[in-house]
């Protein structure tokens, strides 16, 4: 099992818009991701719904976890995803 | 033909036939486990999600973006996972389904804010994917093909953000209020829409019905003839209305402010935007009413300077807690009563819990210091001039300096003078004071006709206070929903009254009524309605007299 650690970089937390992104980016990852606040459980990381119930804030840390093939690969682009302020970059 | 009255929450006539919003299915009770209820569950959240897809590319930007999510939320694999965990645990499938949406809204309600609001999204994906798992036609707007009147228990946000502009005439809903997701974007839509109205759920498909969004009123199975005059005078007001700008005040220019009656931030920023000249009436109850302890200063300070903030410059008159045994906090209860209209509410409440009062002025008053706006507060329930005295010292000694109180008890009315002396303003409250001088509860509906704010005796009471006002030098104004009233309010300025404060969606209709009158005509008017027997008489002898060109547009 490898874990990354971080905080989250969005202004406006981990939710609308910025969850979006990395619910999506999670989905696409092709293995599964699970997402910690400090001291919560576990939830999957392709979750929108736990992904919002989770309820982080700006600059709260959070751990991913996942295992397998390609795993350190995955939590790299996913916990750089977490740190960038998602919110203030223009949509695509 | 029957007339049904609701509230009026967007401008305009409609006419056309109904089309019901389908309402949501409930799981039935004791709903046996099914077999093949995990493949039922994928099965019917993927139909959810597929549906909400294949929608998006018929709308607008807006509205295909909140489908877009939504349709991401049915196709989540923690709500899916939760409601087969509950299947498989024995639960039926449409009950497995209900149960995992309520959990996660629950936790999004725990959330509150933004969160929150996404509950109804939550609702909504729930509602879609119980009836396709029990096979029941989707809850929601249904595919229109003639332009129609949509009625409704209430409508989803993304229900109303996604319509058909060229196919919705008009909307009803049962439920609702002034300021709920309807009513703003139906008005932001400029469709006519009428809430609140009890009799929407009788509406069938295929009823032919006719709102008037001014009055909020519909007309159920209405004459050809009935239509083209309610269009024409639609239009005529539309035309009279279009100049009717800018503060109140009578043809001789004599002035009588237009302010608006508010109830939360929402209302504010709403009002704030509105052609109006402050706030007459800011009901502080809802910063009390939910909560489970009494709210902090500092809470309380936050709350009232978002309030304050859109009406820099302008006036915004403060009721200060007004409950009562019928809505009993949860924090000051002093326990049942067998008659709440008449026992310890208001200023009594305040009386007993000083404490309370004093949290609130003084969070009022860092408030008012940090926005632009001129805040006057006043008290609820106040019943003679030893009771204005004690309220206007605690609202001096907390820094704020114009103090008003309501003048809702016949009591205080008829002893006008002397309460008046003690404070800077009254302000009245026709539909307690109507109440209480016609010993008719406003919970009764059968009383309603007792209730009637054109009852002489009523006026009589009005008068006295504002007489006894004019005699201090001091403004009286009204806050009640009588002020709204365009004929009515051409009386209220006639008896005296300097200010009326009323639902924004008012304030045009008794501006245009008082700019074609002069004040001697106002007090003409008022004398005509005071000498009248009934109710009936005395609104029938103002219209027989008011401006033709007012007649022609009510």
């Amino acid at each position: 099992m490898s874990t990354r650690t971080v905080a989250i970089g969005s202004s406006v937390g981990l939710h609308a818009r910025p969850a979006a992104l990395f619910v999506k980016a999670a989905g696409d990852a092709g293995l599964p991701v699970t997402i910690a606040k400090e001291g919560g459980s576990p939830v999957p990381a392709n979750s929108m719904i736990a992904i919002m119930a989770l309820g982080a804030k700006h600059g709260d840390r959070v751990t991913l976890a996942a295992e397998g093939e390609g795993a350190e690969e995955v939590l790299d682009s996913l916990a750089e995803l977490l740190e960038r302020d998602l919110d203030a970059e223009p949509a695509s | 033909m029957t007339v049904v009255q609701g509230i009026g929450v967007s401008a305009g006539i409609a006419f056309g036939a109904v089309v019901r919003v389908g309402r949501a299915v409930r799981p039935p009770d004791n709903e046996p486990a099914a077999d093949d209820a995990e493949p039922r569950i994928r099965e019917a959240f993927e139909s959810v999600a597929s549906d909400l897809e294949a929608r998006v590319a018929l709308v607008e930007d807006t509205a295909a973006s909140i489908l877009t999510a939504t349709a991401m939320l049915a196709r989540d694999p923690s709500l899916i996972d939760g409601a087969i965990a509950r299947a498989a645990s024995g639960a039926g499938p449409a009950t497995a389904i209900d149960g995992a949406t309520r959990e996660f809204m629950d936790q999004f309600a725990a959330l509150g804010g933004y969160f929150a609001e996404r509950a109804t999204d939550l609702r909504d994906v729930g509602d879609r994917a119980i009836a396709a798992v029990m096979g029941a036609p989707a809850p929601g707007v249904p595919a229109l093909e003639e332009p129609c009147i949509l009625v409704a228990h209430d409508l989803a946000p993304a229900e109303t953000a996604t319509l058909d502009r060229t196919k919705v005439l008009g909307i009803i809903t049962e439920a609702g209020g002034r300021t709920s997701h309807t009513a703003i974007l139906a008005a932001q839509m400029a469709i006519p829409a009428v809430v609140k109205l009890p009799e929407a759920s009788e509406l069938a498909d295929g009823r032919i019905v006719m709102i008037d969004g001014d009055a909020g009123a519909v007309h159920l199975d209405p004459s050809p003839a009935t239509v083209t005059e309610h269009r024409e005078r639609g239009a005529r007001r539309a035309r009279a209305l279009e100049h009717a700008t800018g503060p109140g005040s009578t043809l001789d220019g004599k002035q009588v402010k237009l302010l608006a009656n508010i109830g939360g931030v929402d209302d504010a920023v709403a009002a704030g935007a509105a052609d109006v000249e402050g706030v007459g009436l800011f009901r502080t109850e809802f910063v009390f009413l939910s909560s489970p302890t009494a709210p902090t200063v500092d809470d309380q300070a936050e709350i009232y300077r978002q309030v304050f903030e859109p009406f820099e410059g302008r006036r915004v008159v403060v009721r200060t807690l007004d409950a009562g045994a019928d809505k009993p906090l949860a924090f000051a209860d002093l326990g049942a009563e067998e008659n709440p209209a008449l026992g310890r509410r208001g200023l009594r409440l305040s009386a007993e819990r000083p404490d309370l009062l004093d949290a609130q002025l003084e969070a009022l008053s860092v408030a008012a210091g940090q926005t632009g706006a001129d805040v006057w507060v006043m008290a609820p329930m106040v019943a003679d001039a030893q009771e204005a005295a004690w309220f206007a010292r605690r609202v001096r000694e907390n820094g704020l300096p114009t103090v008003g109180v309501m003048i809702e008890i016949p009591a205080a009315a008829l002893r006008a003078g002397h309460v008046m002396a003690e404070v800077d303003f009254g302000s009245l409250g026709t539909n307690d004071l109507a109440q209480y001088t016609m010993a008719a509860d406003r919970m009764q509906g059968e009383l309603a006709e007792l209730l009637d704010p054109w009852q002489p005796a009523v006026l009589d009471v009005v008068a006295s206070a504002a007489e006894g006002a004019g005699r201090n030098g001091k403004p009286m104004g009204v806050c009640g929903e009588s002020a709204g009233d365009p004929l009515m309010a051409l009386v209220l300025a006639g008896l005296g009254c300097s200010s009326l404060s009323m639902a924004p969606s008012r304030v045009a209709m008794v501006r245009f009524a008082l700019s074609r009158h002069t004040f001697a005509q106002c007090v003409r008017l008022a004398h005509l309605a005071r000498s009248a027997r009934t109710p009936a008489d005395a609104r029938a002898a103002v219209l027989a007299e008011c401006a033709p060109d007012l007649a022609a547009i009510l």
